[in-house]
C-alpha cells in the first residue's frame, strides 16, 4: 500500500501513520525548532515554539504533538510562524529571572540560543512579580523556579522517562510551579536524585549543585565513557577542565540507557579527584606501617617474594582475584601472568555467579 | 553464570536492555531493579506503562514491586520449590509449548516426572504464599509469548543458587521463550565487569573466551599464543582461596581492586585468613579495609584514567575513556602487571589497552574476534561477534538453537537454606545493596552529596517484628548471628515481611557481613548471602 504523503515547504514527501509533524520534519532533515519537545516522552505542546502553519487548520498548530495527516500542507517557516516563534520566546524571557552572565546553563541554554537566532534584544513586556528563593536544600539538585519556563520537560523526564513520578505541575497560573507531592523539598519527597529532570531542563532552572562555579558549558571537552557502577554499562559524557571531572551527563539515543543515567552514574564520579587517592606504592615496613616507595622497590620486591615462595611450596601456594570493576585488558594480564608466568590457575573474582 | 552455561551453552543474559520496554510480560525474579539496576528498571517501568503485564516475585516489596499488576512475596530460599509449582500447574493444564520442547531441548521427562510432586499445596506452603496466587501466576505467564525472565542476586546468592538458575531456565524452556526477542533468561550483572571478567577468564577453569584449562587443545592453544608451558588442572575458586589462607597451603595472595574485608561472608574469618597469609599485594586506588593487611600496595589508575573496556550484562563490549592523568605516580592495573611479568622473566609485547585487546584478546577469544577498538567507537558490539564483518549479536539462542544445541531440562528438587531460623535466632536475614551506594563505599563514600542521602546502616524490619520488639523507626538494635553482631538504627518498613531483617555492606559499621554465613553453592561456590538466621534485641 502507497505510504500517505503531506507537502512541507512545498515539497512531497512520504511518512509512516502515526508519525507527528515534527517526526515527519525530522526524518526529512527539515529543522523545527524546540523547546519543550522531550524525544521518547508524551508531548506537551506546551512552549508553543515548535508552532507551523497548516493549510486550512483554524491557528498555528504544534507540530511535536499534532499527528502528520495524509494531503496536509504545512510550512514551517511562515511569516505567521515566525513572528508568533518570536512572540513566544519573548514571552518566556518575560516569565523569569533570565539573566545569563552568572546562569551556570550560559552557552548550552536553549532558550538563549532561539533569543540569538530570533534577534531578541529587548523584552517589551513587564517582568512577573513571583519571584522564588533558590531551593539549594539537597546535597545535589539547585532548583530555581525564577528560571523555570514551566516547559514541563522534568516533568516528562521523570514520568515518562524514569518512571519515578516524583515531580509534577503545582498551583495555578501566575504561580505556577513544578512541584514534588506536597510541594515539599526533594529529599523529603519520591525523588530518587537520578538527576533525569537536570538533564532534560533546557534553560538554568535544575542545575548539577557539585557543578557551580567549575566551568563554563563552552571550556569543557566531553570524553564519553561507561559508568563504573552496576552491570547495565550506561553511556556517559565526562566534562573535563583542567584535568578535573566537573559534571556527568547521559549520552543521548547511545545504547542500552538511551539518554538515562541513575543517582551512581550521574553524580558518583568525584571519588576519583579525592584527596586520599594512593599516588605512591607502599612497603609494610618492620614496625607493621606501610612506607613509600618506588615504583622499581615495589615492583622488584613483589617479584622476589613471588619467586621465592613459588620456589619453595610451588606455583599453586599462589593466588589471585581480579576485578570485577576495572577494564578488560586488566583482567585479562592478571589471569596472564597467574597461568603463563607464575604458573597457576588459582585465578578468581569476586562475582563468579 | 554455571546454571546457564549447563542449561543453555552459555552463561550470559540471554537478551538485550532496547527489549527490555517492548516486552509484553516481564517476570522479575530476586531482583530489586529499582535500586540496584535503576536504568533497567526504568525501562522495565516504561513497559509497563506501555501495557505490558509484571509479575514480581520477592520477599520484600521492592520498588519495582510498587509497579506489577502481580506481586508474589514468596519465602526466602523457596525459589526453586515456587518454580516448580509454577511448572507442575503449566504441564498439568497442558499449557506448555510442547512443539518447542520436542524440537529444542532434552530432559522433559524427567522435569516432568520431578514438577509432578511439587503440586500447588506443597509448593504454596514452602513459598508461603496461597495455592490460588500460584495458580493464577503459572496461569499468567503462561498467556503471553514471548515471556521475559529477569533475575539478580536473589537468585544466585543460595547455596542452591545454581539450581535457582536451573529452574528459571526450566520454565522458560517449558513455556518456548528462549531464543526470541522480549523472552530469554536475563541475569542482571551486580558489577560493571562481571560479564568481562569471566570473558576474560579470571576464572580458575577457564582461559578468555570460555575456553576450558582441562581441554588440551585450548591450554596448547595458549601454550602457543604466550610462548610458555601452562599449568593442567583447574585452580582454586575464592572460597578455597580462603580455606587455603586459613590453613596454611596458601601462601601469597594478590587481591586486584577488591575490599574482600568488607564484602565477604564472615568478616572475622575472612580478616583472620588475611592476616595468616604470608604475603599480600593489593591493587588499588585508595586505602581500604583490605589493604591494611597488604605488604605490598600498588597505587592504580582509577576509571577514566585509563583507556579500555568493559562488558556489560547484555555481553556489551564498550569503550572506557580515559579524561583525565593518574595522581602521583599512580599506574594502570594492565601495566602493573605486565611489569611484574617482565621481572619474573616474561617480556610482554602489547603496551596499552588497545594492543592488549586487538592484538590478544580478540584473537585469543572466538567469539569476541570481530571486536576491534576501531569498531567500538559509539554503541560498541555484543558477543558473539566472530568476525569483523559481523554486527554482534541481541539475542542468543535464536528461535531455540541453543549454544549447546539442545536446552538442558534439570529435574531439581527444593532445599532450604544451609541455615534456617530456629529458637535462638528466629529472624531471617537477607542481604543486598541499597540506591545511594556501591558495595564498601570505597567510592560512592568519597562522592559529594551521596553520604548525605545515606550515612549510615540500618537493619530493616517489618511493622509485626518491630510491635513485637517493641522497637521504633530510629531505635538503636543489636543484631546477632552465630558468627557476630552489629549495633545498628532499625529502620521500620512496610517493605520488609515479617519475620525477615534486611541489611546492606556499604558501611564498615553496622556491616551485614559480621552476621551473614560463609556457606557456598557447590557448584559456583557463591556465598549465601541471602538467608542466614539471626536474632534482634533492642540496644
Amino acid at each position: 500500500m502507497a505510504k500517505p504523503t503531506l507537502t512541507l515547504n512545498g515539497k512531497v514527501v512520504e511518512f509512516e501513520p502515526g508519525q507527528t509533524i515534527l517526526q515527519v520534519a525530522q526524518a526529512v532533515g527539515v529543522e523545527i525548532p524546540t523547546l519543550c519537545y522531550l524525544k521518547d516522552a508524551t508531548p506537551t505542546g506546551a512552549c508553543r515554539i515548535c508552532l507551523v502553519e497548516v493549510k486550512g487548520a483554524r491557528t498555528l498548530v504544534a507540530s511535536c504533538a499534532m499527528p502528520a495527516g495524509n494531503g496536509m500542507e504545512i510550512q514551517t517557516d511562515s511569516q505567521a510562524v515566525h513572528t508568533s516563534r518570536r512572540l513566544n520566546i519573548e514571552l518566556l524571557l518575560a516569565s523569569g529571572s533570565h539573566n545569563c552572565l552568572t546562569c551556570e546553563k550560559n552557552g548550552d541554554c536553549k532558550l538563549q540560543a532561539l533569543a540569538y537566532r530570533y534577534g531578541i534584544t529587548d523584552i517589551r513586556f513587564a517582568g512577573q512579580t513571583q519571584q522564588y528563593p533558590k531551593d539549594e536544600s539537597n546535597p545535589l539538585i539547585v532548583r530555581d523556579f525564577s528560571r523555570c519556563i514551566l516547559c514541563g520537560r522534568c516533568v516528562q523526564a521523570c514520568n515518562d522517562l524514569q518512571v519515578n513520578r516524583a515531580i509534577g505541575y503545582g498551583y495555578r497560573g501566575a504561580a505556577s510551579k513544578i512541584v514534588t507531592t506536597g510541594d515539599r523539598p526533594y529529599q523529603e519527597s519520591d525523588c530518587v536524585f537520578c538527576g533525569q529532570c537536570v538533564e532534560a531542563c533546557p534553560v538554568g532552572a535544575l542545575t548539577e549543585k557539585k557543578a557551580v562555579g567549575l566551568a563554563r558549558s563552552w571550556e569543557t571537552k566531553q570524553v564519553r565513557t561507561t559508568c563504573p557502577y552496576c552491570g547495565v554499562g550506561c553511556q556517559m559524557w565526562l566534562h573535563v577542565k583542567d584535568g578535573r571531572v566537573v559534571k556527568v551527563t547521559a549520552v543521548e539515543d547511545a545504547q542500552p540507557n538511551r539518554g538515562m543515567l541513575c543517582v551512581k552514574g550521574r553524580f558518583g564520579y568525584d571519588f576519583i579527584h579525592s584527596p586520599e587517592r594512593l599516588t605512591t606504592p607502599l612497603i609494610k615496613g618492620e614496625d607493621g606501617q606501610h612506607h613509600p616507595a618506588t615504583w622499581d622497590q615495589a615492583l622488584d620486591f613483589v617479584a622476589k617474594r613471588l619467586k621465592e615462595i613459588k620456589k619453595k611450596h610451588g606455583a599453586d601456594a599462589i593466588a589471585g582475584v581480579s576485578c570485577a570493576r576495572s577494564i578488560n585488558e586488566d583482567s585479562y594480564n592478571m589471569q596472564k601472568l597467574f597461568r603463563g608466568v607464575i604458573g597457576t590457575n588459582n585465578i578468581d573474582h569476586c562475582a563468579r555467579t | 553464570m554455571a546454571g546457564l552455561a549447563a542449561s543453555f551453552g552459555s552463561g550470559a543474559m540471554t537478551n538485550s536492555f532496547a527489549e527490555f520496554d517492548q516486552a509484553k510480560l516481564l517476570l522479575v525474579i530476586g531482583s530489586n531493579t529499582t535500586e540496584a539496576h535503576p536504568v533497567a528498571g526504568a525501562f522495565i517501568k516504561r513497559a509497563v506503562q506501555k501495557g505490558a503485564q509484571l509479575i514480581v516475585v520477592d520477599p520484600r516489596f521492592t520498588g519495582i514491586a510498587e509497579h506489577a499488576q502481580t506481586f508474589v512475596p514468596i519465602k526466602v530460599g523457596s525459589d526453586v520449590a515456587f518454580l516448580n509449582g509454577l511448572m507442575h500447574v503449566i504441564i498439568k493444564e497442558n499449557l506448555q509449548d510442547q512443539a518447542y520442547v520436542d524440537a529444542h531441548t532434552t530432559g522433559f521427562n524427567e522435569l516432568k516426572a520431578k514438577v509432578a510432586e511439587y503440586t500447588p499445596k506443597k509448593a504454596a506452603k514452602i513459598a508461603g504464599i496461597s495455592e490460588e496466587l500460584l495458580v493464577r501466576v503459572a496461569r499468567q505467564v503462561a498467556s503471553v509469548k514471548p515471556a521475559m525472565l529477569i533475575y539478580t542476586l536473589g537468585i544466585t546468592e543460595h547455596t542452591c543458587g545454581v539450581n535457582n538458575v536451573r529452574s528459571c531456565a526450566n520454565l522458560q524452556m517449558l513455556l518456548g521463550n528462549v531464543g526470541y526477542d522480549c523472552g530469554g533468561v536475563n541475569p542482571l550483572r551486580g558489577q560493571n565487569n562481571v560479564q568481562g571478567a569471566c570473558d576474560m577468564g579470571a576464572l580458575p577453569n577457564v582461559y578468555p573466551g570460555y575456553q576450558k584449562v582441562e581441554d588440551k587443545a585450548a591450554r596448547a592453544k595458549f601454550e602457543e599464543a604466550w610462548g610458555v608451558k601452562l599449568p593442567k588442572k583447574n585452580g582454586l575458586m575464592m572460597p578455597q582461596m580462603f580455606e587455603g589462607m586459613a590453613d596454611g597451603s596458601i601462601k601469597a595472595l594478590w587481591v586486584f581492586g577488591e575490599n574482600l574485608a568488607n564484602t565477604e561472608p564472615d568478616i572475622r574469618h575472612v580478616e583472620h585468613c588475611l592476616e595468616s597469609v604470608e604475603f599480600l599485594i593489593c591493587n588499588d586506588i585508595f586505602p581500604t579495609e583490605t589493604t591494611r593487611f597488604a605488604d605490598v600496595i600498588f597505587p592504580a589508575a582509577a576509571w577514566s584514567e585509563d583507556d579500555g573496556t568493559f562488558s556489560n550484562s547484555e555481553r556489551r563490549v564498550q569503550r572506557v575513556r580515559k579524561a583525565v592523568e593518574p595522581p602521583g605516580e599512580a599506574k594502570p592495573n594492565w601495566w602493573i602487571f605486565r611489569e611484574v611479568a617482565a621481572r619474573l622473566g616474561k617480556e610482554w609485547k602489547s603496551k596499552s589497552g588497545q594492543e592488549i585487546w586487538d592484538k590478544e584478546v580478540s584473537k585469543l577469544a572466538p567469539a569476541l574476534g570481530g571486536i576491534k577498538y576501531s569498531r567500538l567507537e559509539n554503541d560498541g558490539l555484543q558477543w558473539p561477534c566472530p568476525d569483523t564483518k559481523h554486527s554482534g549479536t541481541t539475542c542468543l539462542h535464536k528461535d531455540g538453537c541453543f549454544t549447546c544445541g539442545m536446552g538442558n531440562f534439570q529435574a531439581l528438587d527444593w532445599t532450604p537454606p544451609a541455615e534456617v531460623p530456629d529458637k535462638k535466632y528466629p529472624l531471617v536475614l537477607s542481604t543486598g545493596r541499597r540506591l545511594y551506594h556501591y558495595h564498601t563505599r570505597t567510592q560512592t563514600g568519597r562522592c559529594g552529596g551521596l553520604n548525605d542521602l545515606l550515612g549510615q546502616e540500618t537493619a530493616d524490619i517489618s511493622l509485626a517484628d518491630a510491635a513485637l520488639l517493641g522497637v521504633a523507626d530510629g531505635d538503636l538494635v543489636r543484631v546477632s548471628s552465630r558468627r557476630g553482631q552489629v549495633v545498628v538504627k532499625a529502620k521500620v518498613t512496610p517493605q520488609v515481611p515479617q519475620g525477615m531483617v534486611w541489611m546492606a555492606f556499604h558501611f564498615r559499621e553496622g556491616n551485614a557481613n559480621w552476621l551473614t554465613n560463609p556457606v557456598y553453592d557447590p557448584i559456583s561456590l557463591t556465598a549465601e548471602y541471602k538467608a542466614c538466621a539471626v536474632k534482634v534485641e533492642k540496644a
